[in-house]
């Protein structure tokens, strides 16, 4: 028999053997799968997050902000300013030949989350009319748009879900003034979802604010967007950072993706060597348990090749069954599961989980990592059972 | 204790098996202690704070400033001691990536309100005389090497001086101290003089005081008396939330999401397969022993003491793979930079570690354990 | 068969009309069909017979190891068939050692500890229960292997072993099963010459299952068993 022939042929029969061994299989196969449960989830939680964030906003579009602010909430621009912000020739114009922009001011409310009293931060968005119309990706999916100069409120489709109280018809009150939420929005489940809009004037008066906090513009084209950087900054007059919107909400998110990656990995680390001993006295068992039989396999004169080969695809099998376990558990009770964290501005920003095949791949890999490490050992004793002592059982 | 080495002998009876086993209890035990002391660091370390202490901010969300003319008024409300202003600052140290929180405050008032701070009484004295003055705690101060007459320039994200820049310089003038080791632990933040902040800032911005800090007579009437503040200010531009530092603090942590819940998710999915690791070794090492059990039997031992020998074991091998896991986790929790959040080992950590070295225990060894206890010693020694 | 007692001298052991039924599966199978006998105190005597004949299952009930289905079982003046499983262990630890064949030694303890075990359940302290294994050892002649591992003893150490055991919580009675069934014919005489000295020298009454005939030539009395009754009995 060639040495591939006598792997495949002990491979198979040891295949053939593992359910004998269901108890010690259920431990490898469980541990595994705990540890890509866990992995996998922290890690479609980040990837969630960045989903959301990465894709707020577009290439085509650009944010000015207050120089030296690191966002939104801390940047701050006077009539004056955004009316000169708006004149450049790099925002494209509509038909009546007004600039395609929006002056925005950002405040932070607080509402509740679902069933908790205590409210958490939530960004109120005061835009201009020209900021409904100028985002293709917003669409009013119930209601109506908040009218110019009254205390009207639109409530992203992420805020309704995750706080409490944003329906429909509902009364909200942000220092004296009672505010109506008269629809709601949606933005292809961009992080502006977790906001909720009005219009710009209206929160001007309402929070006795008198300029605003960003201009968000629409490029003439997307290669405009340097020339448009490049004259701002150079204006005398103005202290502005330019980004393309796309850029500047992903780079928001950067810090919290990083972090929860740092997170994901320290806890597989520690929770994958848990399991790696685990998994290496479920394989020694599992030789201890084919003493014999591979004593009496050394005695018909089968290589040591075999025998390692044997109790290595029994450990990464079973540790690979662990990890598309726990992969499956990590989609069925997390994927699109929806929370909401301390995004940008101090504000919360909702995301759903998101289990995609990559993060699946990466659960699977740390699976066969340990399946690997844990029949390496096992393996070697197996090979190195003396034939007299294997066939008698010792 | 006779039995302990009845019982440990029967615990190391396999070597390898064991020691795996303790290694693979150790990695969940360091994990759940550190995952708890996150935990802890969001529902727990905000305990000792004092609750004769109310924050008054805005209703809207504590950003919004409250205006200065209201600092007389929350005094005169009975039950009030103190009250001191305070406005978050957002400053950064050069390039310093490390993050460190800095108030604009009333000197004057200051140790009214937080009498827990320690200070030189010259210091304090140029800390309300100089302008441009502030004070650093002692911890914040050692991890920058800072020392009085130290020019701190700290770059604000948030406010913006007259001149456009946003590059503020305080002079240190003293370093305070912590009442007790809880309060010396936290001398990692800044006190700024109010007197440059109000004046440097663009005029739209002056006056605004940020929140109020309320020091009150007794600690019992912080409800009352934070219902009595929201009530006098309801239906104003300024409408209020008053709430103890406590809850302030805490609502603070909470708006990072259910932190907890997903710490204590995690430690379920660790506990749990922690829970097949170790059973399946206790139910394969009682299994192993049956006849010996049946001898014991035999000598004389009740179904009972047999039971609890089986318990025992299960408890003592759990038990030794927590105190390394825990051992390590409270190392690292107790050797992590100063300027890190201050994650401990707390006794709510020992307690849910404690708890549930127990359950495991019992979850783990019960079922060998009644298996042990129901064995009929004819047919354990018949090989049945 | 009865073996009649005079009135002044209770026997250790009285047994009247004893029976022992197993349920296998759905049947019902008696394996003791009303045994009759007595063993006075001070007696060393051999039950024999082939094997499936219940001698074991008889041992067993007089070790308390097992509860009879009926008759009478009365050992050192109680009634062991009367007693729940607890009393009977606690009965147990006070009145009978056992010697198997296999010795069933604990093989992480030394054969100091081995011996100490039972005594776990007195209320001596350490040193008095070192003590005790001590001097059973001695009894036993391995007082130099005390800190071996039974694997590191021969077949008839680690039975020596068992018996210091068995001795240590000085019973009055000391049951034995096939105690030789391992050893060679001079390890074998060595333990039943052992057994014969506590019987003689320390009044210990013995039951000891055997189907070696040699080993029962050791005993004072040989009772034989096949299914389930008592046939033949003699004494030396």
């Amino acid at each position: 028999m060639s040495t591939f022939t006598q792997v495949r042929e002990i491979v198979l029969m040891n295949m053939r053997s593992i359910p004998q061994r269901a108890g010690a299989s259920t431990v490898i196969i469980v541990g595994i799968a705990g540890v890509v449960a866990v992995f996998v989830a922290m890690l479609s939680m980040s990837s969630g997050l960045d989903r959301t964030l990465s894709a707020t906003g577009s290439m085509d579009r650009a944010v000015v902000l207050r120089g030296g602010s690191n966002g939104e909430l801390s940047s701050f621009f006077d009539r004056a300013s955004t009316t000169l912000i708006r004149q450049d020739p790099s925002i494209a114009r509509d038909e009546s030949g007004m600039p395609i922009a929006s002056s925005e001011l950002i405040v932070i409310t607080e509402v509740p989350r679902k069933g908790q009293k205590n409210g958490t931060n939530v960004t109120l968005r005061g835009v201009q009319p020209m900021g409904f119309t100028m985002r293709e990706e917003l669409r009013i999916v119930e209601g109506r748009r908040p009218r110019p100069g009254i205390r009207e409120i639109a409530v992203g489709r992420s805020a309704q879900q995750q706080f409490d109280g944003l329906h429909l018809g509902a009364r909200l009150q942000f220092r004296g003034s009672e505010w109506f939420i008269v629809g709601v929005f949606s933005t292809d489940g961009d992080a502006h979802e977790s906001e909720l809009w009005a219009d710009a004037e209206a929160v001007q008066s309402a929070f006795q604010r008198t300029g605003y906090s960003s201009v968000i513009a629409k490029l003439t084209s997307r290669n405009a967007f340097d020339s448009m950087k490049a004259r701002l900054k150079a204006d005398p007059t103005l202290t502005v950072d330019v980004e393309r919107e796309q850029d500047y909400f992903s780079k928001q998110s950067r810090q919290l993706t990083l972090l929860i990656g740092w997170l994901a990995g320290i806890i597989t680390v520690i929770m994958g060597f848990g399991a790696l001993f685990g998994a290496l006295n479920t394989m020694y068992s599992a030789v201890s348990a084919r003493t014999s039989e591979i004593g009496t396999l050394r005695a018909l004169g089968f290589g040591a090749l075999p025998v390692v080969a044997s109790v290595m695809a029994e450990a990464l099998i079973l540790a690979t069954a662990g990890g598309l376990l726990g992969a499956a558990l990590a989609y069925l009770l997390f994927n699109g599961y929806s929370v909401s964290t301390l995004g940008s501005n101090f504000t919360q920003v909702a995301f759903d989980f998101a289990v995609t095949p990559g993060l699946v791949a990466k659960g699977l890999v740390s699976a066969m990592t340990i399946g690997f490490l844990g029949g390496l050992l096992p393996a070697v004793r197996a090979a190195r059972l003396p034939v007299t002592a294997a066939l008698r059982g010792l | 204790m006779k039995y302990f080495q009845l019982i440990w002998t029967a615990l190391f009876r396999k070597k390898l098996r064991t020691v795996f086993t303790v290694l693979s209890l150790s990695a969940a035990f360091l994990l759940l202690g550190l995952l708890q002391a996150v935990n802890s660091l969001f529902a727990g370390s905000v305990e000792f704070l004092g609750a004769d202490r109310l924050i008054v901010q805005a209703r809207t969300s504590f950003t919004q400033p409250l205006p200065m003319r209201m600092m007389p008024q929350i005094e005169t409300i009975p039950g009030v001691a103190r009250v001191n202003h305070s406005q978050f600052f957002g400053g950064q140290y050069q390039d310093s990536r490390q993050q460190f929180p800095q108030f604009a405050v009333n000197p004057q008032r200051l140790f009214d309100t937080y009498p827990e701070w320690v200070i030189d009484k010259d210091q304090r004295a140029n800390f309300i005389s100089t302008q441009d003055g502030a004070i650093v705690g002692r911890e914040l101060a050692n991890s920058f090497g800072w020392k009085v007459g130290d020019i701190v320039p700290l770059n604000s994200f948030i406010w913006v001086k007259s001149d456009g820049s946003r590059l503020w310089e305080w002079r240190i003038v003293g370093i305070f101290d912590g009442k007790n080791q809880e309060w010396q632990d936290r001398t990692q933040l800044m006190y700024l003089n109010y007197g440059q902040f109000d004046e440097g800032r663009s005029p739209g911005a002056r006056g605004l005081a940020g929140v109020f800090v309320a020091r009150l007579k007794s600690p019992e009437d912080s409800q009352r008396v934070a219902a009595l503040i929201d009530s006098k200010f309801e239906n104003s531009v300024d409408e209020t939330k008053t709430q103890n530092e406590q809850e302030f603090q805490l609502g603070f942590i909470k708006q990072f999401g259910d932190i907890g819940f997903m710490m204590n998710l995690i430690s379920g999915a660790v506990i749990f397969t922690i829970l097949i690791l170790t059973g399946y070794t206790m139910s394969q090492a009682v299994r192993e022993r049956i006849p010996e059990l049946a001898v014991l039997k035999c000598l004389g031992f009740t179904d009972n003491r047999v039971l609890w020998l089986v318990l025992a074991e299960s408890l003592l091998l759990c038990l030794i793979g927590a105190a390394i896991g825990m051992g390590l986790s409270a190392m690292l929790t107790g050797a992590l930079p100063p300027n890190f959040p201050p994650l401990r080992t707390d006794q709510r950590v020992w307690l849910f570690a404690g708890c549930t070295v127990l359950g495991l225990a019992l979850a783990v060894g019960l079922p060998p354990a009644l298996r042990a206890k129901r064995l009929k010693i004819v047919d354990a020694l018949a090989g049945r | 068969m009865n073996t009649s007692v005079s009135a002044e001298q209770q026997p250790l052991v009285e047994i009247r009309a004893l029976t022992k039924a197993y349920v296998r599966g759905k049947q019902v199978v008696e394996v003791l069909h009303g045994i009759n006998l007595d063993i006075p105190d001070g007696d060393f005597v051999a039950l024999m017979g082939p094997s499936g004949s219940g001698k074991t299952t008889l041992l067993n009930l007089i070790g308390g190891l097992d509860s009879p289905t009926g008759g009478l079982l009365k050992v050192n003046g109680q009634r062991i068939d009367e007693f729940g499983s607890d009393r009977l262990a606690a009965w147990r630890a006070s009145t009978v050692g056992f010697i198997f064949q296999s010795y069933n030694l604990m093989p992480v303890l030394s054969a100091q500890k081995n011996v100490e075990l039972p005594l776990l359940l007195t209320d001596l302290n350490a040193r008095e229960r070192a003590r005790h294994a001590d001097i059973a050892l001695q009894l036993v002649g391995l007082a130099d292997r005390a800190r071996h591992k039974p694997n590191e003893l021969s077949g008839g150490q680690q039975q020596r072993v068992a018996i210091a055991r068995a001795l240590v919580s000085d019973p009055k009675l000391l049951i034995c099963d096939e105690p030789t069934g391992d050893l060679d014919r001079k390890m074998a005489d060595e333990v039943l010459t052992l057994m014969q000295q506590l019987n003689g020298d320390y009044g210990k009454t013995i039951i000891m299952v055997t189907h070696d005939p040699k080993a029962a030539e050791f005993a004072r009395r040989v009772v034989h068993l096949d299914k389930g009754v008592l046939v033949d009995e003699t004494t030396r």
